[in-house]
């Protein structure tokens, strides 16, 4: 007849304390937090009273995993970035010229001299003088390639060589661009977690997203600005040698040279030989400082292959001037007065001394290897998300007292078990929300609301069929079983398709979608958890007590 | 005594009109998509790209003021809303500005919202900007893709859910059903005007979730009868299952549209559209559920006895027990 093992009433009243105390550092949120990030600090390394005051505030062995809440609901920057990943095909041509260069120069007597021509920033194209030379030379340059390094390109070499009449074309291969792409975009998020880092703001979220994305969401931060201030700039720093100086921007440089401005000067201009000396990448360190006329400037040290190729330049070049170029602006073009051996140096420049504080976070932090494209910026004020959650705390209590009143008017007793269920449910939907660490956003405080009018679906399938058992069915108990028996299929068909849909939401939606399809289905799951087990229990519960000869529903 | 929105036994016949409502589910399907047609949805920045900013001043929103001085930025189609919420007091007047996405650039210039804040600060010097945001051309592009793709994807998976759980015909009949309530839900934005973005994406989906809800419990009756009552008409038994399931499909509704409209009124202004989209949503849903998917179901007809082997299909595979 109507009844539940032991084990099974243990197993599910385990189950609603697990998750209720799971969701209880909730109620206590502001204080729960504090806890949690003087723990961290501690952990981190700080330590004081007030430091351990404030973990004190909730003790320890309780569970305190809190629902984080999303950016529409706390406030805070967000950030869509494309990684431009064509930026590094130019840039690693350009390194690459060098060693072309040398390679056909070994071989003048078959292929004459060589020029570079003028041509997109990804490809190379080399002009030989000896008819007939450029197949030649391109099978020599074919010498040159590497094997690609990645899973899927193996095999494969880095570049591709092709003639057309005298000219040699070197691209990289497709093979290549992307295994490039894909370090690219590895290491320009790795950059831009050390940069927010540096700056310290509390939880950031930093995720790829798709091929070549980067989403960036800071809690907290004033304005999507800033945090573009922070991570927009690529900070690319190289060492280049200086042709000529000019004040005329459209001067027409030479090939495998450019002309750039100057920071300081708007009327002067640079022309300086394309292929750098040294880059920012041979850096170890950068501090900010202040030169031997105290001004604002940044030390910097590079590591012993950049010590060493800066030590034999400068070596060589002692009384020509040499470039500090910055994002192609030149920051500064002193001349060489000696051989500068062991590696570090100082930049100057007009700097203020937050500009030289912040260029020395960004040089330490490193270059991002390519720029970046901005898709999408949000900034939301804290004052909107507090009325968000204001709003959204009332709206769920009206809500939720609605639906309890209309259940118990509804189904009497019964109703009132359904509505110990629901209670718990909500608790239920916070505890897991806590446990698994997802974010609340206000489309799922809508979707906590939604659960609450849908979760007693599954309820009221269960008392109608009762109901209608009862007229048929012999006795109360056997009307309760088969009430709970055959809504059984129509409870579970009808949740999952609802939780077909939630999962579509999730993959496919993003952000707050995301955050409402999160709390739709675990709302799902929840609900037929504590409408199928909990109401059970307590109806067997309470008959079991009362044995009553008829069934009111 | 008990709350009761529906009699204890109820014996009403839902399919006497059956080609009266299927005819005017079908005109406002078609009321629906043409004025989607022509109107066309108004789309918010997910979907279309540029900027919105809330703005917040204790001084009334003067809409007129605002639109001179920002015409006079030059930003081409800027719109300018004034928010209402009852939570409001007369010191918290917001509006909701847009601008749309300026040529060649991705995401906002700095310096153009640096340029429309400043003119706001001059027409309404306490003004203080609650929110910014902006989206590039390009992200709104593909959110719009990823939106009608995951509600085809839904209504697809479901079809399948269906399929392998119930009978074709019931499959087809809810599906027909879900894209009568996402045509009616489109339309009716389309109609209003109201904003179009991604939340009410999510809306939408839950409308399936929720209408399909309301189909295969309907539909799970069905079935339990047909094998009840071997002999007595289709139409007899549909009308019996909506009968015996209809206080289980009022009482949801009424208690999900308790929790939305609570939503609705008190809420905020910030999800209202979206939480409106629900609220139509179930209502449309509910009605489908009945007037539609069952209708539909009805004319499509259904194999009744699933022991014996079908007599009309007749391939050689029909008798293979014979």
């Amino acid at each position: 007849m109507l009844q539940i093992d032991l084990w099974k009433r243990v197993l599910i009243w385990g189950l609603v304390a697990v998750g209720l105390a799971l969701a209880l550092p909730n109620l206590f949120y502001g204080r729960v937090e504090q806890a949690n990030d003087a723990r961290a600090a501690m952990v981190a390394g700080t330590a004081g009273d007030e430091v351990e005051a404030q973990a004190g505030q909730w003790p320890d062995w309780l569970p305190s995993g809190i629902v984080n809440l999303g950016l529409d609901l706390r406030g805070g920057a967000h950030l869509l970035a494309e990684v431009k990943v064509e930026d590094v095909y130019a840039a690693r041509m350009e390194a690459f010229w060098p060693e072309v260069r040398d390679a056909l120069r070994d071989a003048r007597s078959e292929v004459g001299t060589i020029r570079l021509q003028p041509s997109e920033a990804d490809t190379l194209v080399v002009r030989v003088s000896e008819p007939g030379g450029a197949a030649r030379a391109a099978e020599i340059l074919r010498g040159l390639a590497q094997p690609v390094v990645s899973l899927t390109g193996a095999g494969a070499s880095d570049i591709e060589v092709t003639t057309r009449g005298q000219d040699v074309l070197v691209t990289l291969s497709e093979a290549e661009r992307l295994a490039t792409d894909e370090r690219t975009v590895r290491q320009s998020l790795e950059i831009i977690r050390r940069r927010i880092d540096e700056v310290g703001t509390r939880e950031p979220t930093i995720q790829r997203q798709g091929a070549d994305r980067i989403l960036i969401q800071v809690p907290g931060l004033g304005s999507a600005q800033e945090l573009k201030d922070i991570i927009g700039t690529t900070a690319q720093l190289t060492f280049q040698p200086v042709v000529t100086r000019t004040s005329d921007p459209d001067a027409n440089p030479g090939i495998g040279e450019e002309i750039l401005p100057s920071l300081d000067d708007p009327d002067t201009y640079y022309v300086l030989e394309t292929a750098p000396v040294v880059t920012g990448e041979e850096l170890t360190d950068a501090q900010p400082t202040f030169d031997q006329n105290n001004r604002p400037a940044v030390s910097f040290r590079f590591n012993p292959s950049g010590a060493r190729k800066f030590g034999e330049y400068t070596a060589e070049n002692i009384g020509s001037p040499f470039a500090i170029v910055l994002d192609e602006e030149v920051i500064s073009a002193p001349v060489i007065q000696s051989h500068i051996a062991g590696g570090s140096g100082i930049i100057t420049g007009n700097f203020a001394v937050e500009e030289s504080t912040h260029l020395a976070v960004l040089l330490r932090a490193g270059a991002l290897p390519a720029g970046l494209e901005f898709l999408e910026e949000r900034t939301i004020g804290p004052e909107l998300g507090a009325d968000s959650i204001e709003a959204g705390k009332i709206a769920s209590m009206v809500a939720f007292v609605g639906v309890l009143i209309f259940m118990a008017a509804s189904y009497g007793l019964f109703g009132l078990f359904a509505n110990i269920a629901l209670l718990i449910n909500v608790g239920l939907i916070f505890g897991l929300l806590s446990l698994i660490g997802a974010t609340l956003t206000l489309p799922g405080i809508a979707g906590i609301v939604l659960t609450i009018g849908m979760a007693v679906d599954a309820n009221v399938l269960i008392f109608e069929r009762i109901r209608e058992e009862v007229k048929t069915a012999r006795g109360p108990a056997r009307a309760i079983e088969l009430g709970y028996e055959r809504a059984l299929s129509a409870i579970l068909d009808a949740n999952i398709t609802t939780f077909i849909t939630a999962v579509i939401l999730f993959v496919m939606g993003s952000g707050p979608v995301r955050g409402f399809a999160v709390t739709l289905g675990l709302g799902i799951l929840t609900s037929v958890f504590t409408a199928i087990f909990v109401t059970r229990v307590l109806i067997v519960m309470w008959f079991e007590r009362r044995r009553p000869k008829t069934l009111e529903v | 005594m008990r709350l009761r929105l529906v009699p204890q036994e109820t014996n009403w016949d839902f399919f006497s009109r059956s080609k009266l409502w299927l005819g005017i589910s079908a005109v406002l399907v078609v009321l629906a998509l043409t004025s989607f047609l022509v109107r066309g949805l108004n789309y918010g920045i997910d979907f279309e790209g540029g900027t919105t900013i809330r703005t917040e001043s204790a001084q009334p929103v003067d809409v007129g003021a605002y639109r001179d001085t920002l015409n006079a930025l030059e930003l081409g189609d800027v719109s300018i809303s004034e928010v209402f919420d009852p939570s409001f007091g007369p010191e918290k007047n917001v509006a909701m500005i847009r601008v749309q996405a300026q040529d060649g650039a991705e995401s906002a210039d700095p310096a153009m919202i640096a340029a429309i804040q400043n003119a706001l600060q001059e027409v309404s010097p306490d003004v203080e900007f609650l929110s910014v945001e902006s989206v590039g051309p390009k992200v709104s592009g593909e959110l719009i893709q990823t939106a009608a793709l995951a509600v085809v994807a839904a209504i697809g998976a479901v079809l399948v859910y269906i399929w392998l759980r119930f009978e074709w015909q019931f499959a087809l009949g809810a599906v027909i059903a879900l894209v009568h309530d996402v045509v009616l839900t489109m339309g009716v934005f389309s109609e209003l005007q109201i904003r179009f973005d991604l939340a009410i994406i999510a809306a939408l989906l839950t409308i399936v979730g929720y209408s399909l809800n309301d189909t295969v419990v309907v539909f799970d009756r069905v079935r339990e009868n047909l094998r009840k009552y071997k002999n007595r008409p289709l139409r007899e038994v549909l009308n019996l299952s909506i009968n015996e399931t209809l206080s289980r499909t009022v009482m949801t509704s009424v208690t999900t549209l308790l929790a939305l409209f609570a939503l609705f009124a008190l809420g905020g202004d910030v999800i209202r559209g979206f939480v409106f989209a629900m609220i139509w949503g179930v209502i449309v849903g509910t009605y489908s559920s009945i007037f539609v998917a069952s209708a539909m179901l009805l004319r499509l007809g259904i194999k009744r006895d699933w022991s014996k082997p079908d007599a009309n299909k007749g391939n050689q595979f029909a008798n293979v027990d014979a």
